[in-house]
C-alpha cells in the first residue's frame, strides 16, 4: 500500500530518533526501522559520549575541535568539527535533561573520562572528556530517545526493511519498504526522506557491529547516483574478544587499562610516548598488528591482552560492568585477575553519503539533492576525517541529528510532493521474485561469508595495490554470481533468508566502493594505510574521496577538505 | 568440533495447523553461541527457519526465547554448556507467536508505554540538573534493562494474567520512580498501586533467575511495594 507521510525517517538509532524529535512537532513524521527501535546499534555504544564540559578538569571546546581534526588526519572537514565541539555541550545537557542516567561526580555534575585521542591543550596529555553511563552510554541514550519518541507520538514502522529510494530529476519522492512481518512491499510517499540507517560493518568477517548494520540506505543512495564520500576509511577498534569481535570499550584503557604482548610489555609506549594507550584506534590497531607480525602476540598468536588488573574490582563493577560480563559470559575469564585477549575488529565507517553541515545530502557537484537528508554513521559529514576519535560518534548522532531535524522544518515549506512512479516497487518486487525463483542456485550466506573473508583478509588495517587488486576481482566475481542467488524460504512471515539475500546487494556494492576508494588513494593517512605508500602526502592527498555510479561503472573523483583552524601538522601522541 | 541436537518449535500460523518440533544436528565449536548455531542452521540446512537477532552479544535483546525450558538470549549461551543433551528452542512464552521463535512484542512495548517511561521534570536549568552518586546509584541496576522480555515470558503470573503489568513494565517503572531528578513518584507509585499491578507479583522469583543482565527484578518490585507501603 501506499502512506503518505511529510518525512519520512529511515533507521531509529540516535540519529534517525534525535532527527524525529526536532521534527515531529506539527509535521506528520513515520520513522522506520528494520528492528524495533530500542534494538538500534546505537545501542552498542559503551563507553561515552565526548563533549568538553570540564567537570572533572579543565577542557575547552577549542581542544575538542584540534583533537577531532588530527584525529582525523587533518581530512576532518573543520567546519563540520567546530560544529560538533561546540554544540557537543548544549547537547549533553538536553540529554540529561531529557533523562539520561550519566553517571555522576562527588558534586553531583555528570562525570567525563578520558578516552583515545581527546587531549588538554592542543595535545599536551589526556583529557577527562567522555560523559558516560557505565558502559552502556549508547543504550541508556537510545531508552531515553525513545521513550521521548513515544511522548511525543512518532509513529514507528517496526520491522519494515528499507529495499529502494525513489527518486526522480527533480528529487526523492520516497521510498520502498518490505513488511518483514507480512512480506508486503509498501510505498511511502513524502517530501523529505533522511537516511540514518548507520554503518555496514557486515562487510567484514570480524567486526564489533549487529547483523543489521548491512548499509542499506548508504546503497542504495548510490545506486540512484548519488556519490558515497571517503569510503575507503574503514576503522578498526583495537579491542575487539579475540574471535569474536565483541567490542570492549575505549573506556577501560581510559579508566586504566593497558595493551601488553608476550612479554608482558606496555608496548604502545614506544608508539605514542605522551598518551600511550590513550592513542587514537588506527595507531593503536597498527601498533598491535606490528607486534604480531614480529611475533610478539601472546604465544607468538594473532592477540595481545588488555589488561584490567590494575583497575580493581570496584572500579570495574561501576564503571565497566558490562565489558566484564562480556569476558565471563563468552570467554570464561574474570576482568579482576585475568588478561582479555584481543584484536582488532571492524567498528565504524568514516565514509558515507556526503551531506553538508545541515545534513543535506550532495550530489557529485556538491548541490543538494532536494529532499534527501542523511545523518550519523550512514552520512559523511565529514566530522570524523580518515579516523573517528572515540566517544565522538554518539555526539556526532545527537548534534547532527538535530541539525538535519532543524533542516527539513526549515525547507519543508517550499518542498513539494514529488510525482511518484506509476510502478514504484516494480524494481524490488522483480529482485523479489527472481530470488524466490527456481532451481538451487548460490547461497547467500556462502556468497557473504566468502566476501567477509575477502575484506577482512586483504582490506583491513593494512593494504596494499597486489591484495586490493586481488579483491577487486575476487568481489567482481561475487558479484557476478549473486545474479544467480536463489533462496530456500518462499514465505511472507519473517523471511531472513529472502532479507539477507536482498541486503547482500548491498553489502558487495559497498565493498566494491571501499576496494575502489582504498585502490585509487596512493598515501597513508588515518584509517587508510598503504604498505605500498606509506606516508600522509598532503601535497596530492589532502582532499576528499568521491566514487560514483555511472553508465560507465564507478567513477572517482575528488573535492577539497575545508581547512579553518588549523592547518595540516605532522600527527604524532 | 561439537555436535550439537537441536530441537526447534516450528509454527507459521498462515501454513499450519498446529505446532511442531523439528530436529537439527549441527557442528560448532565450544566456544559459540547457540545463536552461531541457529544461523547455521537457517544459512546451511533450513532457510526457511524464524527468529530475530541483531548484535549477538546481549545488548540490543531481539534473541530471547525459551532455552531447555528456561527464557534466555541466545546468543548469550555457549556451545560448551550444552554439550551433553538435547537443545530445545521454543519461543518466548506469555506472547503470540508469529512465526516459530519469534513472537509479537507490540503488546509488551505498548505495556511499557503506560507507566510514562520517560523523565518527568519541570523547570531548565542552564546546566545539567544535580544528582548525588550516591542518588544515581540506585537505578544503576535497573538501567541494564535492554527489554527482551525473557522475565516476563517467564513470569508465572504474567502467563496466567495478561492484565497483570508484567515484571519489565515494572522496572521501567522502577527507573523512573528512584531517579532522584523525577517529581512525579508520589503520582507513578500511585499508579502501581492496585491488583494488576505492583501486587501482581507475587515473588515466584523467576524474573530475577532468567534476567540476561542480572537485574534484581524482584527485589526492585518489593522496594516499589515498600515505598507505597510508607505512603
Amino acid at each position: 500500500m501506499i502512506f503518505k507521510h511529510d518525512v519520512v525517517i529511515v533507521g531509529s538509532g540516535l540519529a534517525g530518533l534525535r532527527a524525529a524529535l526536532e521534527v515531529a512537532d506539527g509535521l506528520d513524521v513515520a520513522l522506520i526501522t528494520k528492528v524495533y527501535p530500542t534494538r538500534s546499534h546505537s545501542g552498542a555504544a559503551q563507553g561515552g559520549i565526548g563533549a568538553a564540559l570540564g567537570n572533572e578538569e579543565p577542557d575547552s571546546w577549542e581542544w575538542h575541535m584540534y583533537d577531532t581534526v588530527k584525529g582525523g588526519d587533518y581530512l576532518t572537514d573543520q567546519d563540520a568539527a567546530e560544529v560538533l565541539a561546540t554544540d557537543a555541550v548544549r547537547a549533553i545537557y538536553e540529554l540529561e535533561h531529557m533523562g539520561v542516567p550519566f553517571n555522576r561526580t562527588a558534586e553531583g555534575r555528570i562525570a567525563q573520562r578520558a578516552f583515545g585521542g581527546h587531549t588538554r591543550n592542543f595535545g599536551e596529555a589526556a583529557v577527562k572528556r567522555a560523559c558516560y553511563a557505565a558502559d552502556r552510554t549508547g543504550r541508556v541514550i537510545l531508552d531515553t530517545l525513545h521513550a521521548e519518541a513515544g511522548k511525543r507520538g512518532i509513529k514507528a514502522y517496526s520491522e519494515f526493511q528499507l529495499v529502494d529510494i525513489i527518486m526522480n530529476d527533480e528529487g526523492v519522492a520516497g521510498v520502498a519498504v518490505y513488511e518483514i512481518a507480512t512480506g508486503r512491499l509498501h510505498v511511502f510517499h513524502a517530501r523529505a526522506v533522511l537516511l540514518a540507517t548507520g554503518g555496514f560493518g557486515k562487510v567484514y568477517k570480524v567486526t564489533s557491529n549487529c547483523f543489521a548494520n548491512t548499509g542499506d540506505g548508504v546503497y542504495l543512495a548510490y545506486r540512484c547516483g548519488i556519490p558515497l564520500e571517503d569510503m575507503e576509511f574503514v576503522q578498526f577498534h583495537p579491542t575487539g574478544i579475540y574471535g569474536l569481535g565483541v567490542l570492549i570499550t575505549e573506556a577501560a584503557r581510559g579508566e586504566g587499562g593497558v595493551l601488553r604482548n608476550r612479554d608482558g610489555v606496555r608496548f604502545m609506549e614506544q608508539y605514542a610516548p605522551t598518551i600511550k594507550d590513550l592513542a587514537p584506534r588506527d595507531l593503536v590497531c597498527r601498533a598491535m598488528m606490528k607486534e604480531i607480525r614480529e611475533g610478539r602476540g601472546i604465544d607468538g598468536r594473532d592477540f595481545v591482552h588488555l589488561d584490567l588488573t590494575r583497575l580493581g574490582k570496584e572500579k570495574l563493577a561501576d564503571k565497566l560492568s558490562d565489558i566484564s560480563s562480556f569476558a565471563k559470559i563468552y570467554l570464561g575469564l574474570d576482568v579482576v585477575t585475568d588478561p582479555i585477549p584481543v584484536s582488532p575488529t571492524c567498528h565504524y565507517m568514516m565514509g558515507g553519503i556526503p551531506t553538508d553541515i545541515d545534513g543535506r545530502v550532495l550530489n557529485e557537484k556538491s548541490e543538494p539533492v532536494q529532499g534527501l537528508y542523511a545523518a550519523g554513521e550512514s552520512a559523511c559529514i565529514s566530522v570524523h576525517g580518515a579516523n573517528r576519535l572515540g566517544c565522538n560518534s554518539l555526539v556526532d548522532l545527537v548534534v547532527f541529528g538535530r541539525r538535519t531535524g532543524v533542516k527539513i522544518r526549515q525547507e519543508l515549506e517550499q518542498m513539494n510532493w514529488k510525482a511518484l512512479p506509476s510502478d514504484p516497487e516494480a524494481r524490488v518486487a522483480q529482485i523479489i521474485g527472481r530470488l524466490k525463483g527456481k532451481g538451487k542456485g548460490e547461497t547467500a550466506a556462502r556468497l557473504r561469508a566468502e566476501m567477509q573473508q575477502i575484506m577482512t583478509d586483504r582490506c583491513s588495517v593494512f593494504r596494499n595495490e597486489k591484495d586490493l587488486e586481488a579483491a577487486m576481482s575476487e568481489v567482481k566475481a561475487l558479484k557476478e554470481r549473486y545474479g544467480e542467488v536463489t533462496v530456500d524460504n518462499h514465505g511472507d512471515s519473517f523471511n531472513s533468508d529472502l532479507l539477507e539475500a536482498m541486503e547482500l546487494e548491498s553489502l558487495l556494492g559497498i565493498a566494491e566502493t571501499i576496494l575502489l576508494s582504498a585502490s585509487a588513494r596512493h598515501e597513508s593517512r588515518g584509517a587508510h594505510f598503504r604498505e605500498d605508500y606509506p606516508e600522509r602526502d598532503d601535497e596530492n592527498w589532502l582532499k576528499h574521496t568521491l566514487i560514483r555510479q555511472t553508465d560507465r561503472g564507478p567513477v572517482i573523483s575528488h573535492k577539497p577538505v575545508t581547512i579553518t583552524r588549523f592547518e595540516p601538522k605532522a600527527r604524532t601522541y | 568440533m561439537i555436535r550439537l541436537e537441536f530441537k526447534i518449535f516450528r509454527f507459521d500460523p498462515h501454513v499450519d495447523r498446529e505446532p511442531h518440533y523439528k530436529k537439527y544436528t549441527v557442528r560448532a565449536e565450544p566456544w559459540e553461541r547457540l545463536l552461531d548455531c541457529l544461523n547455521r542452521i537457517r544459512w546451511e540446512q533450513d532457510g526457511t527457519l524464524s527468529y530475530r537477532m541483531s548484535c549477538a552479544h546481549g545488548v540490543c535483546g531481539s534473541d530471547g526465547m525459551k532455552i531447555n525450558g528456561r527464557c534466555a538470549l541466545a546468543c548469550q549461551k555457549l556451545v560448551k554448556d550444552y554439550q551433553d543433551a538435547e537443545v530445545l528452542l521454543e519461543p518466548l512464552p506469555t506472547f503470540k507467536v508469529l512465526k516459530d521463535l519469534v513472537v509479537d512484542l507490540e503488546p509488551f512495548f505498548e505495556r511499557v508505554e503506560l507507566v510514562r517511561p520517560y523523565l518527568i521534570a519541570t523547570g531548565s536549568p542552564e546546566k545539567e540538573r544535580l544528582q548525588s552518586p550516591e542518588e544515581r546509584k540506585k537505578v544503576d541496576e535497573v538501567i541494564r534493562c535492554i527489554l527482551c522480555a525473557c522475565c516476563t515470558g517467564a513470569c508465572p503470573v504474567s502467563n496466567e494474567n495478561p492484565e497483570f503489568l508484567g515484571p519489565a513494565t515494572l522496572v521501567q517503572a522502577f527507573r523512573r520512580i528512584f531517579d532522584s531528578r523525577d517529581e512525579e513518584q508520589a503520582e507513578r507509585l500511585k499508579q502501581l498501586d492496585y491488583p494488576d499491578g505492583v501486587w501482581g507479583c507475587v515473588n515466584h522469583f523467576e524474573c530475577t533467575r532468567v534476567c540476561p543482565k542480572s537485574i534484581p527484578v524482584t527485589k526492585s518490585i518489593n522496594l516499589m511495594k515498600r515505598e507505597i507501603e510508607k505512603g
